[in-house]
């Protein structure tokens, strides 16, 4: 069956015309529109290989994300990354939209979790980077290129993850307080030794999430204090948060994703806003024009993202200086040359 | 210093030794009468915009720069250069883009894989003097840095604010940031804290065509493809780092560590993959064997256990809790696990005693032989024993010892093969040794390279880690960003035409799990 696959998305691809690439379409909403025949990557699917004390899983791009995570549970390892699955999410679909959830600041981001790939390019040829191994420095780190590339780059036909043991002790604390001090109170905490593993802030409360070995967790939640949350209940809270199923998302404003540095202070736009990862990511749910949002995340020392709600779907992201962009065209140009696969999801022009 | 291929942590002190050039390349040579020319004119170019004392010309000189730690690689440039600020190194890089001169960028010179190695029509352009600390930010914790500054020098910057840099390369005292980052350099914590990669936000660089481009942000991700990813262990082929923001982490509170004494070599690595397996990913987990241990206590009074085949060295840290309840978790496991003696650190002096056998690996080696090449292949866990066993088969073969020290928690190998360069033949020996060694890593389904780079040492065994196609991307790459070719040529990249030539075949590791995938 895996061959059968393969043989088909050479085939697709070899017709070069537009292909859509698409898992199960959790991600459809996310980037530039969706423009060509779909190429469906759920055929090519399976986990290929999983050693627990490898700390690695290698799995096909059309599993879902659910059935790595309950193997990995198995043997109480899990992706310390914490990717979204918004409803039935393939590995494929997440590593190529690149996005990590509550986790991240502290724990790393998918890409750091990405030890390497299989690619099938815009002329049909499969292509490995990168490993099975923790540490792998021959060659140009192409298989980490892949993660946010939204497809443009290749068709993702395997990807290897590195894997983490789970805590062993979980803590959620809540704390009531302004925006200001949520921002430094996390900044600070985060320069201190706690077991601390992610944080949120919105309308006033902020949670902490805190990890690790059981004594260390205790001793944590004594010094912080605080509210602590009942197991349940935190998890749902960080649900929320990792699938946008909380009442922040709902409603069909445009949400904005803002990567600020942590420090940044409040920003001076109008709208709900939601602090994670220390600081460093911020949500907005805003019509403003968009040139006025990205100015105030330029002006912050970061970018701004129209992450969902776009009515014209363009204009998504931030382009890049143009010497960079300039670099982007090439890697294009040699990845795709024929400009098959996911056409204009990233950037426009391509 | 040994001038003949040992291995030198501060390479950048004068050679004085005679030497001879084991390995020359021979360009296409042009007419003596232009290069003199070209020569000329190149100097000329950059004596107006360096100040004389930046710029280096005469042969005792260039002798310094003549190689890496790797020293068994030499060439002279046409010149070296020691810019002060970016904007020199931008004029610089003008200067060679206008006249096609291939630049090689220079860090500390420490690193092993002969990748600053001069090439001999171009200049080497230190990045020494850049060695600024601009900025650290206890809050953001971060530290903005010249490619220059040493490694060790931001853990010390940051150390009033309880803060430090994670990666901690045992040359960390001497190499520069900007050689960690052209290298992706780990260190013995990196198990736990990563590696270059995980602990940089965002690097500034020139590329030689002189634009200043930033990969990555002071926020935690960048907009567009993830060009970070791709100049970090880059090899100084696709730009010239001129800044670096470096993530900092808070000092964990206090550390201990288990000394685990084994009758085999497989049992130890199996304890590693118990412990892995237990849920515990330790700070530090190292593996000497025998050959190294017994090398290394008369240097350095430890205590090892010389009766054992392996011992391990597994490390916790963090705050007085969790280290306790680690610590007490991995001993149990390795004493369930064949450990046939275990200690554990009960202090501060007694953790540095048990890791100062580990440090002074290298030095030791030096000291019981004239001569030592490091290896750097990285190979899944569970291989390691089949690994070691093979290495002891190939010393036999080789005719030469081995000593093995390692990163068993991330299967990182450093074989140190050990020679006497002034025997004729040796060094050769040792070569084809290392490269059995590699061709063993890429079959157990590993790789070449853990965190030295390919340099010019390694660029004969990428032909068997990649295809044709895959290297073909490689270049591809590079070309994205230095279309002309010149940033250290020669290196990290093998061309198609050399691997033709060498009949050095794509070795398939690990695809008899993809047997669909070969026939394309
Ligand atoms: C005793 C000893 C122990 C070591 N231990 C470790 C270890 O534990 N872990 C580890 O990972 N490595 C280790 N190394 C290897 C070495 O120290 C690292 O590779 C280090 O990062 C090299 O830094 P450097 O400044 O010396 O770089 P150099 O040797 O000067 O250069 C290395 C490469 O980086 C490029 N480069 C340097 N600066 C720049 C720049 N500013 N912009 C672009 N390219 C640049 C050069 O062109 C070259 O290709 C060890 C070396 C020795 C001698």
């Amino acid at each position: 069956m895996s061959m059968d696959a393969l043989n088909l998305f050479r085939g697709q691809i070899l017709e070069w015309q537009p292909l859509c690439i698409r898992g199960s379409g959790s991600k459809d909403f996310y980037g530039g529109p969706l423009v060509g025949q779909v190429l469906d990557t759920r055929p090519y699917s399976g986990i290929v290989h999983y050693e627990p004390t490898e700390l690695v899983i290698t799995a096909r791009c059309g599993t879902p994300l659910s059935e790595v995570e309950s193997a990995l549970a198995r043997y109480q390892q899990h992706l310390a990354f914490e990717p979204p699955h918004f409803g039935h999410a393939t590995l494929g679909g997440m590593v190529a939209s690149g996005l990590s959830g509550p986790t991240r600041a502290a724990l790393g981001s998918l890409r750091d979790h990405v030890l390497g790939v299989r690619i099938m390019d815009g002329e049909g040829r499969v292509l490995r980077f990168g490993g099975e191994v923790m540490k792998n420095v021959a060659g140009f780190d192409v298989s980490r290129l892949m993660v946010g590339a939204l497809g443009t780059l290749g068709l993702i036909l395997e990807v290897s993850l590195k894997v983490m043991p789970m805590p062993l002790a979980e803590a959620s604390l809540r704390f009531e307080i302004s925006q200001d001090e949520a921002l430094t109170t996390m900044n600070r905490w985060a320069g201190e030794p706690w077991p601390l593993v992610a944080s949120a802030w919105e309308n006033g409360l902020m949670t902490v999430r805190l990890a690790g070995a059981h004594a260390a967790v205790a001793a944590a939640c004594q010094t912080l204090g605080g509210d602590r949350l009942e197991p349940l209940s935190a998890r749902q809270f960080w649900q929320g948060l990792r699938e946008q199923t909380s009442a922040f998302f709902a409603g069909n404003q445009p949400i904005w994703r803002l990567s600020l540095p942590s420090i940044a202070p409040p920003i001076a736009l109008s709208g709900p806003i939601l602090i994670e990862w220390g600081g460093s990511q911020r949500w907005l749910q805003s019509d403003a024009h968009p040139d006025l949002i990205r100015e105030v995340a330029t002006q912050n020392g970061g970018h701004a993202t129209l992450f969902r709600g776009s009515k014209a779907r363009d204009d998504i992201f931030t382009p890049p200086s143009a010497p960079l962009m300039e670099i982007h065209r090439r890697l294009k140009q040699r990845f795709d040359p024929h400009q098959v696969f996911n056409r204009g999801r990233l950037y426009p022009e391509f | 210093m040994n001038a003949r291929g040992r291995l030198i942590v501060y390479p950048d002190r004068p050679h004085h030794a005679f030497n001879i050039m084991i390995h020359t390349v021979h360009p296409g040579e042009p007419s003596a009468d232009t290069a003199h020319t070209a020569k000329t004119r190149l100097i000329q170019a950059l004596a107006e915009i360096l100040p004389p004392a930046s710029l280096l010309t005469a042969e005792e000189e260039l002798r310094p720069y003549e190689c890496d730690a790797l020293s068994a690689y030499r060439r002279l440039p046409l010149a070296v250069v020691l810019p002060e600020t970016e904007a020199q190194v931008l004029a610089i890089l003008k200067v060679c883009h206008a006249t096609k001169t291939p630049v090689v960028p220079r860090g500390a010179g420490t690193g092993l894989s002969a990748g600053a190695l001069p090439h001999p029509e171009g200049i080497v352009l230190s990045l020494a003097r850049l060695n600024r600390i601009l900025a650290i930010d206890p809050l953001a914790r971060t530290a903005v840095v010249q490619p220059g500054v040493r490694n060790l020098a931001v853990s010390e910057a940051a150390a009033p604010h309880h803060l430090y840099y994670a990666p901690d390369p045992s040359s960390q005292i001497a190499c520069s940031i900007g050689g960690n980052v052209a290298e992706n350099s780990g260190g013995v914590h990196c198990l736990k804290y990563g590696l270059t990669l995980h602990n940089v936000l965002r690097v500034r660089a020139i590329t030689l065509s002189g634009e200043i481009v930033e990969f990555g942000h002071h926020a935690l991700d960048a907009p567009g493809y993830d060009l970070l990813a791709l100049m970090i262990g880059s090899e100084g082929l696709l730009a010239v780092v001129t800044e670096v923001i470096l993530k900092l982490l808070p000092k964990p509170q206090t550390a201990r560590v288990i000394l685990a004494s084994f009758a085999d070599v497989r049992a130890a690595g199996e304890a590693v993959a118990a412990i892995i397996g237990s849920g515990i990913i330790p700070a530090g987990l190292e593996l000497m064997d025998q050959a190294t241990t017994r090398a290394v206590e008369p240097f350095v009074n430890a205590g090892y256990d010389l009766n054992a085949a392996a011992i391990l060295l597994c490390e916790s840290d963090g705050t007085p809790e969790t280290v306790e309840e680690e610590i007490t978790r991995m001993r149990v496991v390795l004493e369930n696990n064949g450990a046939t003696a275990v200690r554990v650190s009960r202090n501060e002096a007694e953790r540095q005693l048990f890791w100062a056998g580990r440090k002074a690996a290298f030095p030791a080696a030096g000291r019981i032989s004239p001569d030592y090449y490091c290896m750097d292949g990285t190979i899944p866990r569970q291989h390691v024993a089949t690994m070691l066993s093979d290495i002891a088969q190939m010393e036999r073969e080789y005719g030469l010892r081995c000593i093995n020290v390692f990163h068993a928690g991330d299967g990182n190998l450093h074989p140190l093969i050990l020679y006497d360069a002034n025997r004729s033949g040796e060094f050769e020996r040792t070569e084809a040794f290392g490269a059995a060694i590699l061709k063993r890593s890429i079959e157990l389904g590993g790789t070449i390279s853990g965190e030295h780079g390919v340099g010019f040492e390694k660029i004969d065994a990428m032909c068997g880690q990649f295809s044709p196609d895959e290297l073909d991307v490689f270049h591809a790459v590079k070309q994205a960003f230095d279309p002309d070719g010149l940033l250290n040529p020669g290196k990290a990249i093998p061309t198609l035409q050399r691997c033709a030539e060498l009949g050095r075949m794509h070795i398939h590791q690990g695809q008899q799990k993809f047997p669909e995938l070969e026939r394309f």
